[in-house]
Order: structure tokens, then sequence, then C-alpha cells
């Protein structure tokens, strides 16, 4: 079903080279590793889109990127929703990422579920002076009193932390024998790495090594033939629900959901599946890599955007199991096969040759461009904010020829690329978005769904069509021109 | 014009001891004086109080909440003929950021006035400059003179010269100038002029040669300085004339010239105190030789 096109390749060169010009010599040069046009390349379909990534900004460009504590609390730790994260450190971390992403759940705030609470130790020059061991030691216990149906506690470090050499590792294992509880501590601080990449691996080492092969409450776990984990969904918008769904028809029973929605259990009898499915590459393939040598258990990259991906994805998945399930896989693809009709029906020819350019993080840069494809859009533009060389590999079977590829985009480059290819829609995240409508280019945002979702499976797909019809659509785009003004 | 002075050097060279004796003295001749003292371990004033000060800013601060809780008298106590002492204080070895501490210590006392109405604020800084905070006294037009306690051990030199970088860092930026050094005599192989020397290669004096002598642990027992200890002996004189002679020291400071290590292990071969290679397998071939013929 994928569509056929190639985007114009001198256009996408000269205009790099347009915004290149306007750097002094030596940024120019560094920034010209990091921007492309895919290219030809010898695999059949695919392209070659190969930039440089994972390397620190330039200082005095504007990176959207985060910080490693970014990448820990927020996007693997934190969504972990019968654990309590601790923001180690001065308030403002924990205070600014407060709420945390729109990873939704399942419980009760404050009694089983503690996502949504901003937890710090706040602090204060004593803290740092005298070392911040002795607030944490008394604020586990007062957490373990204050939230008894907590199961276990993390520590997520703020950059002083590792500044002062606080010893968190030690206060772990310490409440970890007087509360019997999984108290996990994380090296997160944000001054180490280029971005919040690097935040991801070392939230799945801490993963490794502080929850999976220790004493679990659940020993009663009988693990089956056809237990999977769904790895590096983060459940925005509610996106895990209705990719587990879709599991759970084919006759696979998903054992774990990380970390959306995710309860510390899930994690720890993780290494009993038989497969593991990861969605965000990005994320959390370290810990995947981890148990395939660990305790042998493959992994399966997948991706549930888009009709056409979700069918190939839902026979990738099958593949690896016998063929009952591979049956039921082909039954839940033509079970869904009208809804998807009515979607298209519905939308593609109001999106029909529209093109998008794309500016998200971890995988959807290009796991997302199918579902455009699907709806009959093309891709012109997309790139990632911390991807490292794999991810800009695995993009070639995604874009089309002549796909302007840009990675670490400055806010500058950004903007000039989006007003000289003028798309019919851009996604990226808020801090693009307002800059982005005001030059009269609609937008979603793809970071949080704009306050949608989900966007994940069949059901998703039919909410990410209504909601690209109604920002391109939207009939507040016939009033973007003055009307005192000469058209 | 309060004059600010600093003492650093290698740990256990005796700055705390030489730095109170000196304002001891100073105090005599009847200036007013402020000790801050820059170490966790808060040893900077107990030859002054004849007793360890308990309270320093940083535990006192611990206690109450934070530093805006305190009040000056809380945490200054009169010593010696009036000499007003601090300590900042800091966490025990291996925890929190002592460097940290200092800053805090020292921008509270300024903050509350404990420098106005004083001749003199001497820093008593630990050991090596290891960190921005540590180097709180050179920075920021806090201290004008650095005066090093040294002396012919090696380290000694080393950790002199390494001081010098970090007053030289600061120089342009600030007031900061290099007062001098003061040899405090370990009774090394050609000290005196080792320790000359070394001034000369950093673009400074010598300032005083302080010579080895029992009194001074004798009067460090009783948790006083040899001036009060023992006024009339020939210690207390030599700690007199040093401070006669930082005294008149006042705005003469340099802009030091620290040299490379090639340069300073150059100097201390042609010393004698380290040897070359070629030096080293002489004398064993030469030892191998004895042994053989006897």
């Amino acid at each position: 079903m994928s569509l056929d096109y190639t985007n114009d390749t001198a256009a996408a060169e000269a205009l790099i080279k347009e915004v290149l010009d306007a750097y002094p010599e030596k940024a120019a040069k560094r920034r010209a590793k990091h921007l492309a046009v895919a290219k030809p390349a010898e695999e059949e379909g695919a392209t070659s889109c190969g930039v440089k990534s994972n390397i620190k900004s330039i200082p005095g460009v504007m990176t959207i990127r985060g910080c490693a504590y970014a990448g820990s609390k927020g996007v693997v730790w934190g969504p972990i929703k019968d654990m309590v994260h601790i923001s180690h450190g001065p308030v403002g971390c924990g205070q600014y990422s407060w709420s945390q992403r729109r990873n939704y759940f399942n419980g009760t705030v404050g009694v089983d579920s503690f996502v949504t609470m901003q937890v710090t130790s706040d602090f204060q020059e004593r803290d740092i002076v005298f070392g911040g061991d002795k607030n944490l030691d008394a604020m586990i216990d007062e957490l373990d009193t204050m939230f008894p149906l907590n199961k276990g506690i993390s520590i997520q470090s703020e950059c002083p932390i590792g500044l002062i050499g606080d010893d968190i590792e030690a206060v772990a294992k310490k409440k970890h024998k007087e509360t019997g509880k999984t108290i996990v501590p994380v090296r997160c601080e944000g001054f180490r790495g280029v971005s919040q990449s690097l935040g991801h691996h070392i939230a799945n080492d801490a993963i490794r090594d502080w929850v999976f092969d220790k004493p679990s409450p659940e020993e009663a776990f009988v693990p089956g033939p056809y237990d999977v984990n769904l790895i590096a969904d983060y459940n925005i918008g509610g996106d895990a629900w209705p990719s587990r769904k879709l599991l759970e028809e084919m006759g696979l029973r998903v054992i774990g959901m990380w970390s959306g929605d995710a309860t510390l259990s899930e994690m720890a009898r993780a290494p009993k599946a038989k497969l593991n499915l990861i969605h965000c590459y990005r994320s959390m393939n370290y810990i995947c890599r981890h148990m395939e040598e660990k305790y042998g258990i493959k992994w399966v990259e997948y991706n549930f955007f888009g009709p056409s991906q979700i069918a190939t994805s839902l026979r990738k998945i099958a593949a690896q199991f016998d063929e009952t399930i591979q049956k039921k896989a082909e039954e839940v693809i033509a079970k869904y096969q009208p809804l998807v009709d009515s979607v298209l029906a519905k939308y593609k020819a109001r999106l029909e040759g529209k093109t998008v350019m794309l500016y998200v993080g971890g995988l959807r840069p290009r796991h997302v461009a199918n579902a455009y494809e699907d709806l009959g859009m093309k891709i012109v533009g997309t790139g990632y904010e911390f991807a490292h060389n794999d991810d800009y590999q695995r993009t070639g079977h995604y874009v089309k020829e002549g796909t302007l590829i840009y990675d670490d985009v400055t806010g500058y480059e950004l903007e000039k690329f989006i007003e000289q290819i003028r798309p019919d829609l851009v996604g990226s995240g808020i801090k693009e978005k307002y800059a982005t409508q005001k030059m009269g280019v609609p937008f979603r945002q793809m970071h949080s769904w704009d306050y949608s979702g989900p966007y994940h499976g069949y059901d998703g797909f039919a909410i990410f069509a209504r909601d690209m019809d109604m920002a391109i659509n939207s009939p507040v785009w016939s009033k973007f021109k003055a009307p005192w003004k000469a058209a | 014009m309060v004059r600010q002075i600093a003492f650093y050097g290698k740990g256990g060279i005796g700055k705390s001891t030489t730095s109170q004796n000196t304002l001891a003295a100073l105090v005599e001749m009847g200036q007013k004086i402020l000790i801050v003292g820059c170490d966790p371990k808060a040893d900077s004033t107990r030859l002054i109080l004849n007793t360890k000060l308990q309270d320093t800013v940083l535990h006192l601060a611990a206690k109450a909440g934070s530093v805006e809780d305190l009040e000056l008298e809380d945490v200054m106590k009169i010593g010696y003929k009036g000499i007003k002492c601090t300590e900042s204080g800091g966490p025990e070895p291996g925890v929190g950021c002592a460097g940290r501490g200092v800053i805090t210590a020292i921008n509270f006392l300024e903050e509350n006035g404990a420098y106005d109405d004083v001749d003199y604020v001497s820093y008593d800084v630990l050991g090596d400059v290891v960190c921005g905070g540590f180097a709180m006294p050179i920075r920021e037009n806090k201290a004008q003179e650095i005066y090093i306690v040294m002396s012919g051990e090696m380290m000694a030199l080393f950790a002199a010269n390494n001081i010098a970088k970090g007053i030289l860092k600061y120089a342009g930026s600030g007031g900061v100038r290099l007062g001098g050094l003061i040899c405090n005599e370990r009774q090394t192989d050609r000290e005196l002029e080792l320790a000359e020397a070394l001034a000369v290669k950093l673009n400074t004096q010598m300032i005083h040669f302080v010579p080895r002598d029992n009194g001074v642990q004798h009067a460090e027992l009783r948790r006083q300085t040899v001036i009060q200890y023992a006024p009339d002996s020939k210690q207390a004189g030599e700690y007199r004339a040093l401070a006669q002679k930082i005294h008149a020291n006042g705005g003469k400071g340099t802009i030091p010239t620290p040299i490379t290590m090639e340069e300073l292990e150059d100097m201390l071969l042609e010393f004698g105190i380290m040897k070359s290679d070629e030096q080293a397998l002489a004398e064993l071939e030469a030892k191998e030789k004895t042994l053989c013929s006897a």
C-alpha cells in the first residue's frame, strides 16, 4: 500500500547550502555533517540517509535536546506507576518535569500510583556542603510511611549529585535492607552525555543492575509459551493499550508493558518472556540486547503506526511463533480491514498529496512515515533530536529519495526549512508549534499527540487520521491573510 | 582600608601554626584582626582561642536550616588580645562539597559585617587549591596578598609552584598578588638557598625563614602560640620579625611567574635534592663495586 514517490533532491541540496551559508565557517563545517538528502541505496526499496549524529550541539544555536535526567526520569523510569520516583537534587528539575509526559496509567494517584507526583529531595546549600545522603535516607522512610502501597523507589540524580559525589548506591542498599523494597539509584546527572539519549542508556542499565535477578515478590508467576514483553511503549495518550489489544487478540500473552502503565513486577519478570517486542528502539534497545545475551530472549522491532506497518509487524511477530498464532494474526488483520477502509474512505481524499515535515525524538521520525503515506501523504523532510547512527540506517527503509534529513536541527535551520519547503503539515514538539503556525503552516505535536491519541494500533490510526485532517483542513488557514493586504 | 591576606601551602606544612603565631605578633603591634579559617577541620583558630572552635559557620547553619538563620555573634569568638575568630567548617571527609562550604561561609561573614572595623582579615586555607571553593579567598578581590608556607621538601616546593599558578590565574581579573614565601625549616639540604632560589624563579621574595624550634610544639600542646606561651623566647622573636615584615609588605605583592614541572625538577637536581638517572646509576654501580671487592 506504500506510496511510491521521490522528492526533489536538487532543491533539497540547494536548501541545505543556503542554510549553511548563514553560519560562520567553522559552524557551517560542523553542521554540514548533520544535514543530508536521502540518496538511492544499493538495497532495493531503501535509501541512504547517513548523517553525523549523537555528538555535542554547537554552543550558541538553539537545540531542543534534553539531558540525561530527562531521559531517565522523564522517559524510562517516570512512567512506572507503582514506584515513587525521587528527583534527587535541587527542586527545579523535578518541578519543571512535574506530571510527566502524557503517559497514561490506571490507578489512583497518591495511593497505588505515583506517576504524576513531583517528589524531590529539594537540595539546599546545606545538602550540597554536607551531602544529601542523610536527607535521602530520611526521605525514603517518610515516603514509605506516607505511601505504604508503593512497590519501590527510584532515585533520579540531578547534576549536583555527581558533582559532590553523593553515595546514593549505599543509601539504596541500606534502605533496601531496612524496607525490603526495591530501591533503584540512577546516575543520570544531567551533565552526562550530549542529549537525553545517554539517560535512556543509564536508566536501562539501572533496570539490569537493580531490578533483574533480584528476589521478587512474584514467585508465583508461571511462564507460558506465548509470553511477550511490549517494550518501550510509553503509553502516550494511551498508545500501549490498543497495541496490547492486538497482541492479545493474536493469542500472545503480554506479561510486561514498559514503561507506560507499567508496574515494577512487570519489569522484574521480563526475563521470563519468550520474546521481546520493542517499539522505541532508541530508548530501550540496551535492555533488550542484555536480555538476549543473558537470557537468550530474542527481540523484534515492530511498528504500530498505520495499517500497512501494523500488518507487516503483526506478521513479523507471528512468524516468531507457531501456526496458530500466525493464523490468528491474519484474522486480526482481516478483522480490522473494514475499520481501515472506512478511515481511508473518510480522510484519504482530503489528505492525498499533502506534504509533511517531521522533527521529533526516539523512533517517530521514521516510524510514522508510512502512516502518513497510508493516507496518501508524502514525507519531504525528517530528523531526530538525539538519534545514533543505527537510527539513520533504519530510516533509509522508510523515507524516499530526495527527502531532507536533519539531525539535531537548530531553531534557525528548521525555521528556514519550513519557510522554503512550506509543507502542508509539520509534526514536531511544543517549542516548534507556535512558530510554525505563525508562518501559516498547519502543525501537530508528535511528542504528545497534542492532547489527543492514542495513535498506535488500528484504533489509534483512526484518531491519527482525524487529527491530521483537523490540522491541515481547518478553515482557520483560509483566514490567514490579512484582508487589507493585497493577495 | 582593611588588608586581606591569606596563608596557603601543602597540607601539614605548618600553615595554621605559622599564621596564628604571626597574627598573635601582629595583634601585639596594635592591629585589629579577623581570622577566617577555611578548612573543614576547623583548626585555624585553636591556638588563638586556646580551644578548638566548636561553632563553625556551616555546622550552625546546618543545624539552624541555612546561613540566613545565623547571626554573626553565633559564629565569631574572641581570642588572644581581641583577635576575632571564625571557622567555615565543613562536611566530614568523603561526603558533600567542602569547597562550596567555604564560598557560603565567606559570603555570610562578609554580608554580615564581620569585615567591618578590622585592620587585617587573614584566611587560612587547606592544603592544595583543589577546586573553585578553595580558591575563593584569591578570587573576587578577597585576599590581596598570598603568603605561601613551604619548606625545602620536594612536595612542598611542588605545592608552592601550584599555588602560584592559582594566583596567576586570578591576578589579571582581581587584585590578588603573591606576598612571599615563608620557609618553615625542615632541616633539608641547602634549604635556605633553595627557598631563595625558588622565590626568584616565582618572581617573589623569601620573606622569612622560620627556624625549627621545639618551643612551638610545647606551646601547641598547650593550645597556645609561642607568643603567648613563651613571649620572651627566641622563636617568639622570629614570628615578631615575620609579622613586621608582612606589615611592611602591604601593596608590595607581585604577580607570580610559576615555572614548568621540568624547570622545577631541574632546579631540584641542581640543589641535589633529586638525583638524575645517570647519577643514580653511577651510585648504584659504585655501590656494587664496593660490595664485590669486599
